[in-house]
């Protein structure tokens, strides 16, 4: 039987999961050991549930397969990074030879292009992602480490917010289909589509800072601060989730088991609930991980916009000053994020349809 | 009695369809204007007038003037022609590179198709946005010896048409994959016509309709991405001006003279809307089994 329940549980543990690191900032030790715990549950929960549905060889192939495709991501940076021509140390004023020699040395440029390549990806596998070329000293991996959890945050926020407004409007619109209803939520939802997000960004802030002094224009310091780009990056996944929705609640509607429940005389609630929606979940669990990805390269503009210090921010700022391991740094590290996000969304979409397991 | 087109068929249903054949024509309206922008706008888009510098909406200037004193109504035409431009020749170089790619790996299948689906599930692993920078980045590299904002200009066009292909790529060959399985195309190959024609002359023309789908979604996506980069100064730079430039001026300029960004913004998300409403009504014209 399909278990929809899991979902949103799942749904409910990542908004317990997000809202409690924000309590972060309250530092102690009973703070770290109960966020060491709840991890350490979800954990727990999410492979006893592979186990016990025995599973353990459709996962491990899935996790071969994204190992690879992380592998040859790395590899095609690494030679991007040594071939892309300009770098710091073109100046106009030649070098003198042991000063060059002793930066070669540095970056292990006397090597062999295989000696290199060994040694870029021992420090991948040990964290180090180099150091930046425009901040002389500092390493990529420091400044990933400082920026990420902000995107993440910002990240995580639109997509619960996402879901929150997204299922319910769907639903509706499926429910009461061709009314009034359904086409109000769905004029809402493609005009949230075709809204780019550099122009609600600015409008919002246009609205709800200058004119109603309500919420700070930009920053990123207290939850208050979190409200407008959250809104503005999690708009285009609301829409997207509550047109999958109707369409998928609507394909669920027409089946012979609905059908069914109908007939033996269920009330249109009991029908809604237990037999529409758990399976009308199914493609939207699916469409998550593409959601991420929607998400992740979105919250680049909104950094930008609300001044947010994230990661995308940093990505741009570095693609213009030509600060190639940062830039390298940083896509790795997306691609990382993406196939992890992909790669649970397809594990967890074979717990919840235990059908799939048949196919693998 | 007489037989009737696939075409005439799903042509019939999108007439019924008011929205999308409001959108067509709203899209037909706005390419217009941006073909013959030089006769349609009402100024130069660069013409600067010190004396009218950001005027709000009035009689002269319909939507206002900018830090410049250029006529805004004149500059969002202009705009229209490279974001427009951008998105057409971007969607139909990713539609011709992905439609190859898509037909030869589906019609190959086996290993061939294993191993060409794995680069593109490698692409698929980094974010668009990501990688469009990337290849932008990879360009500006390349191309050394040219005009800066020729550079920019050119990266845009190269980097949304690498970006977009692997979408049209996946739907070519799911589409080639279930067509090999059908009746004309073994019976086509029983009578001893060669691959290739099989391929161009017999899938390709029937499973056109998914295809024109997904170009009508393409050109959107295309036409926002290029707003994006150019919004964040990566994508076209000055003198050259498209929606996405024009947001940018207003959007820093945003607390003392917010028309800046709404006419642009306007002219965006109207566009958007219409590629999204024709889009769906030409995917239920083609597909009615897949209508709500």
């Amino acid at each position: 039987m399909f278990k929809g329940k899991n979902f949103l549980y799942s749904l409910l543990g990542l908004l317990a999961l997000v809202i409690f690191f924000d309590l972060g900032q309250f530092e102690g030790p009973l703070v770290i050991v109960s966020q060491a715990a709840l991890i350490g549950l979800l954990v727990f929960g999410f492979f006893y549930s592979i186990i016990k549905q025995g599973m353990s060889f459709y996962v491990l192939k899935r996790i071969g397969g994204a190992s690879f495709v992380l592998f040859i991501i790395a590899t095609s940076t690494f030679l991007m990074l040594r071939f892309l021509p300009g770098g710091p140390f073109d100046s106009d004023k030649a070098l003198p030879p042991e000063v060059l020699a002793n930066i070669e040395a540095k970056y292990h440029l006397d090597k062999t292009l295989g000696e290199q390549y060994f040694i870029y990806m021992g420090d991948l596998l040990t964290g180090n992602l180099g150091e930046s070329y425009k901040y002389i000293g500092r390493g990529v991996t420091d400044i990933i480490a400082e920026s990420l959890p902000n995107s993440l945050k910002l990240g995580a926020y639109a997509i619960l917010l996402s879901f929150i407004v997204g299922l319910p409007l769907g639903v509706l619109a499926a429910s009461r289909h061709n009314t009034i209803w359904d086409t109000s939520a769905m004029f809402m939802a493609i005009s949230g589509v075709a809204l780019p997000s550099f122009i609600v960004g600015p409008i919002l802030v246009y609205v709800f800072a200058y004119s109603l002094d309500l919420l700070p224009p930009a920053l990123w310091e207290s939850p208050i601060y979190y409200i407008l780009p959250v809104v503005t990056l999690g708009l285009r996944p609301a829409a997207i989730i509550a047109r999958l929705t109707r369409s998928s609640v609507l394909d669920v509607i027409s089946s012979d088991f609905v059908r069914t429940a109908r007939a033996k005389g269920l009330a249109q609630k009991v029908v809604l609930f237990k037999h529409v929606l758990r399976n009308s979940l199914i493609p939207v669990v699916t469409m998550s991980g593409p959601l991420v990805a929607n998400v992740l390269s979105g919250s680049f503009i909104i950094e930008i916009i609300f001044a947010v210090p994230g990661m995308g921010k940093h990505f741009v700022q570095s693609v213009t000053n030509r600060d190639y391991p940062l830039v390298l740094g940083v896509t790795l590290l997306y691609a990382g994020l993406l196939v992890t996000a992909n790669l649970l969304v397809d594990l967890l979409y074979a717990v919840i349809d235990p059908r799939m397991k048949m196919q693998s | 009695m007489k037989s009737r087109s696939l075409w005439y068929d799903s042509w019939k249903r999108l007439k019924k369809n008011k929205a999308a054949i409001i959108s067509g024509g709203f899209l037909i309206f706005v390419c217009f204007c941006a073909y013959f922008a030089e006769y349609v706008s009402p100024y130069s888009f660069e013409a600067q007038d010190a004396s009218k510098i950001l005027m709000p909406p009035n009689a002269e200037n319909w939507l206002g003037t900018d830090s410049l004193g250029r006529d805004m109504l004149s500059r969002i035409i202009w705009g229209a022609q490279m974001s427009m431009a951008v998105g057409i020749f971007t969607a139909i170089a990713s539609l011709i590179l992905g439609t190859i790619y898509g037909a030869i790996s589906g019609w190959l299948g086996g290993r061939a198709d294993g191993l060409m689906m794995r680069f593109i599930d490698i692409l698929y692993t980094i974010p668009a946005l990501v990688l469009l920078i990337l290849v932008m980045v990879l360009f500006n590299s390349l191309a050394t010896d040219m005009d800066p904002k020729d550079k920019a200009l050119y990266g845009t066009f190269v980097a949304l048409s690498v970006v977009g292909w692997v979408n049209i790529a996946r739907l070519v060959r799911g589409q080639v994959l279930q067509a090999k399985q059908l009746l004309y195309v073994e019976s086509a190959r029983a009578i001893g016509v060669p691959s290739w024609q099989i391929l161009f002359k017999h899938i390709l023309p029937n499973i056109l309709g998914p295809i024109i789908v997904t170009l009508t979604f393409q050109i959107p996506a295309n036409v926002m991405f290029e707003s994006f980069l150019s919004f964040i100064g990566l994508g076209i730079q000055p003198p050259y001006s498209s929606w996405g430039t024009l947001a940018s001026d207003g959007w820093r300029s945003l607390r003392t003279y917010p028309h800046i960004i709404i006419s642009p913004g306007i002219a965006l998300f109207l566009t958007m809307l219409a590629f999204n409403l024709l889009g769906d009504g030409l995917r239920d014209a083609f597909d009615p089994k897949m209508r709500k």
